[in-house]
């Protein structure tokens, strides 16, 4: 709490970002925050540029215009590798799990950065890298406690139904230990009490991990439920950023949303 | 055998109990729980610090003797020790179902007039804070796992591990404190109160006394000749009797190991891991795994599929004779001894039964193919006839003599006695003292001499075993005098894999139909098999082909009855599929899966109407309550369909 004007504490400040694919303009000149600590929503109707959002945010897309400020840090050119580092995580639109690992192994992979044994040593499954498994083993069972995915452990992922598919994501990119979590349609696809499930569990990540959240969702009713703020994209501009109940009541959303009458 | 013996005075309460254990087994394993991939171990004398440490936070928390104190939560070490740690101090620890929903949790807090809980986790916190203001009686909630309850700051709650805290301060202070109220405990105290499941309307307490519950439990690890290497698996409701004498009692009495699952969706694998000797499960587990079994089978490899059902033809043939300890010829035990090591032993041991020495049943009856099943493996299954009233054990199916139809022979010190009505009697010294606050009802049930009646129909076979018919109240008749014991007929339609849950109706009715729950794993299996695509349950129940496959089912049931002179005018002459599974949240089953058939008769009476009329099809609306409390409605055109008969009807249509 140095200044004044810092707190509350910015987290992740998006400045000025355009990004275009030839003559597609994907992003124009957005800007918004993320304060540590919240859940940030983005929304949008199809093709609003949410998704490629979030891929500016964890490098993998390099926006033509405009700055990311991550923990202070504002960066030029990013590769995702380098954002998962600084302790950025995310989770994808459509499922990229590895289908043929266990549910375990899939969130051990979370942990591959945290890795600083050699290939060989794990290889030979000796001293150093042998107590490193076995304390990254720990931490995904904090995971898999967390999640209460215990019954599948041990199951092939690519055999479990759609919704625990995305609850073994968001472990893997729990597993990481993430400052900051990117979640991309987390209920997408999902039934009623399978989405009451994802944002009970998103709720605790937030509150008893502390990690931030900046999520991107379709269904209404869970975003204005459980985000602090939301930012409204349509057609790569900024429409509106603020409260879920100031948003709720912006005209221009309103219109986006539901179409405008023609007097 | 005499130092197991409650009476001598020093073991005569569980406290007692566990003060011994933790000096004769001080090391062994008391407990073990699975938590983050890893089973952790309490030996007994671990567990007895850590009971000690509870009661005397309790005490501290205001705990005073004769106090009810709810306990309620999956199996888990830490709720068991506050069984334990209540009595202690006196009190009367009252196990609640963990799924209840907060309306019948509070009838039964405000029945018991509990004044403390000790709870599992947030669940079971929330669903207390949400009826608090209509149980005034309660004082302070203790809760064991932290998890989600950061910005819970009443003062009532308390979280497990800060009580022990207390207790140990409080120990420090005041040492003789503990050992002084576990003395003051003796055997005709009551130890527990537990709530009967509610077939027919409100749930009673059952008040049963440490006599009640070690006399009984000693008993029957002397029956079996259970010892303190037994390794079991407490995965059934801790409100349940039979949890409370085979996880509990028993395990003090013999000093056995309990151990805890993960969840209770790791079941299956934890049971692989333990590898139980002692193992209870009512019917519907045993159902399960040999569904499972058989499914996973049918997706084998043909040549493995042929080896399986070879060999199970063979075990069918001389399993159960073998296992009885009956000659059988030398080719036969050949063939049996390959069996074993390429399709018994290996199965056995995926389904975690490897080292089973003594299996129980009870609960419901069990097919008898599941059964022998089970039997021709290897496993020494056995059935017993149950009740909270009775401290569970009635009667039990002897070693060698176990027949797939009987319950058995009564268990020690219990004598079993047949009224003219056909009602069964029994007297042994787990009969409970009394329902709380309920004389009346007490008066009903237990006669005057110590007798108390089972309410369930039943006979004593030729070599002096018990058969239960059915409900006595339940069996009825039908317009032309013909007996009708739904149950029996319910039982025949569940021992298809396909069928789950049947209610059978003919009381004062020209002929007998039926509603089917379909199983959704095995029916849902077999509709893939066949390129069926269906989007749920309801879909899939109102399918024709799954109404053909039905439809089967329900006419072997018929020509079964056919057989029998008594029974054949009971033949299910109409039935329907139900579109949505019987479930406890709605009220239709009870917390122990028994139908509960006055909501069912309530709730369907358009249905029930409609197989008694010619309709063929009958538009429904149901409403379902989900988990969380929400209610939904479900609409489908159910169909009707007539089964064919045999026998019976040829007569009388001549």
């Amino acid at each position: 709490m140095s200044e004044q004007n810092r707190s509350p504490d910015i987290l992740l400040n998006v400045e000025g970002i355009s990004l275009s694919f030839g003559g597609v303009k994907a992003l124009n000149n957005i800007s918004f925050d993320v304060r540590k600590g919240e859940i940030r929503a983005i929304i949008g109707p199809n093709g609003a540029g949410k998704s490629s959002m979030l891929n500016c945010i964890n490098g993998f897309y390099h926006p033509q215009e405009g700055q990311i400020t991550f923990k202070g840090e504002t960066r030029k050119q990013m590769q995702p590798h380098k954002a998962a580092e600084q302790g950025i995580a995310r989770t994808f639109q459509n499922i990229a799990l590895f289908k043929g690992m266990s549910t375990l192994d899939n969130i051990m992979t979370g942990r591959n950065l945290k890795m600083k044994t050699n290939f060989l040593w794990q290889a030979l499954h000796l001293g150093p890298a042998r107590r490193e498994e076995m304390q990254h083993r720990e931490a995904a069972e904090r995971v898999i406690d967390f999640l209460e995915i215990e019954q599948i452990r041990k199951t092939p992922v690519g055999r479990l139904p759609y919704g625990l598919q995305k609850r073994v994501e968001l472990g893997r990119a729990l597993a990481a230990e993430p400052d900051l979590l990117l979640l991309d349609e987390p209920m997408a696809g999902m039934n009623h009490e399978e989405k009451e499930d994802m944002c009970r569990y998103i709720l605790d990540v937030n509150d008893q991990l502390g990690t931030t959240i900046v999520l991107i969702e379709h269904d209404m009713s869970v975003v204005m439920d459980i985000s602090d703020r939301v930012v409204v994209l349509d057609y790569g501009k900024l429409l509106a950023d603020g409260t879920p109940d100031v948003v709720r009541a912006n005209q221009d959303v309103i219109n986006a949303y539901l179409g405008v009458t023609h007097e | 055998m005499t130092g197991l013996m409650p009476s001598s005075g020093l073991r005569d309460t569980f406290p007692k109990l566990l003060l011994d254990n933790a000096r004769l087994r001080a090391d062994k394993p008391a407990n073990r729980e699975k938590d983050y991939g890893i089973w952790l171990t309490w030996s007994w004398s671990q567990i007895a610090e850590e009971i000690r440490a509870l009661a005397c936070g309790l005490k501290d928390l205001g705990v005073e003797p004769g106090d009810k104190v709810c306990v309620c939560g999956d199996n888990r070490p830490h709720l068991y020790w506050a069984l334990t740690a209540v009595q202690s101090l006196g009190g009367v620890p009252v196990p609640v179902y963990q799924d209840s929903v907060a309306e019948e949790m509070q009838y039964i807090y405000d029945h018991a007039e509990a004044k403390y809980a000790i709870v599992e986790n947030q669940e079971q916190v929330d669903k207390l804070l949400e009826i608090k203001h209509q149980i005034p009686n309660l004082k302070s909630i203790v809760y064991n796992d932290s998890r989600g309850m950061r910005h819970y700051d009443q003062g009532f709650l308390h979280l497990y591990a800060d009580v022990q805290d207390r207790g140990r301060a409080y120990d420090a202070a005041y040492p003789d404190f503990f050992l002084s109220a576990v003395d003051q405990g003796q055997g005709s105290d009551t130890c527990a109160m537990l709530y009967t499941s509610g077939t027919t309307g409100r749930p009673k307490g059952v008040m049963l006394s440490f006599d009640n519950l070690l006399i009984t439990a000693n008993n029957g690890c002397i029956r079996e000749g259970l010892s303190e290497d037994e390794e079991t698996l407490a995965y059934l409701p801790m409100a349940w009797i039979g949890d409370n004498i085979f996880s509990h009692a028993q395990a003090y009495c013999a000093g056995y190991c309990v151990s805890c699952p993960e969840s209770s969706d790791t079941v299956i694998e934890d049971l692989r891991e333990i590898g139980p000797t002692y193992f209870f499960a009512p019917p519907r587990i045993y159902e399960s795994l040999l569904t499972t079994v058989m499914i996973r089978i049918e997706d084998a490899a043909k040549s493995k599929q042929r080896m399986f059902h070879y060999f199970m033809g063979v075990a069918k043939r001389v399993g159960m004779d073998i296992l009885d300890g009956n000659p059988v010829a030398f080719g036969d035990r050949l063939l049996y001894g390959i069996g074993n090591i390429l399709v018994y032993s290996p199965l056995k041991n995926v389904l975690g039964l490897s080292r089973v020495r003594v299996g129980y049943t009870a609960g419901e009856a069990i097919g008898p193919d599941i059964f022998i099943f089970y039997r021709s493996l290897g496993l020494n299954l056995k059935q017993l006839y149950a009740s909270t009233e009775a401290s569970v054990f009635i009667t039990i199916q002897p070693d060698g003599q176990v027949n797939p139809e009987s319950a058995g022979t009564p268990a020690i010190d219990v004598d079993v006695k047949i009224t003219d009505n056909g009602e069964v009697l029994f007297k042994s010294p787990g009969v409970f003292q009394a329902y709380f606050k309920d004389e009346q009802a007490t008066r009903e049930t237990k006669t005057a001499d110590g007798w108390v009646r089972t309410g369930d129909a039943g006979y004593m076979d030729g070599q002096g075993h018990l058969r239960i018919i059915d409900r006595s109240k339940d069996v009825g008749k039908l317009r032309d005098g013909t007996l009708f014991a739904p149950k029996f007929l319910e039982n025949k339609l569940k021992f298809f894999p396909h069928i789950k849950e049947a209610v059978t109706f003919g009381h004062d009715r020209d002929y007998v139909s039926a509603f089917i729950n379909i199983d959704l794993e095995s029916v849902g299996n077999w509709a893939e098999r066949r390129n069926i695509a269906y989007s749920g349950y309801t879909d899939l129940a109102g399918q024709d082909a799954v109404y053909d496959l039905i439809q089967t089912c329900v006419e072997q049931v018929n020509g079964d009855l056919a057989a029998d002179e008594k029974l054949s005018g009971s033949q299910i002459k109409r039935y329907l599929i139900l579109h949505k599974e019987l479930d406890a949240d709605d009220g239709e089953l009870t917390r122990t899966r028994k139908l509960r058939r006055q909501p069912i008769a309530e709730r369907y009476a358009e249905l029930i109407d409609a197989l008694y009329s010619g309709k063929t099809h009958c538009p429904v609306e149901a409403q379902v309550t989900y988990e969380d409390g929400r209610t939904d409605t479900i609409n489908a055109d159910v169909q009707i369909r007539d089964a064919m008969t045999h026998g019976a009807s040829v007569r009388a249509a001549e």
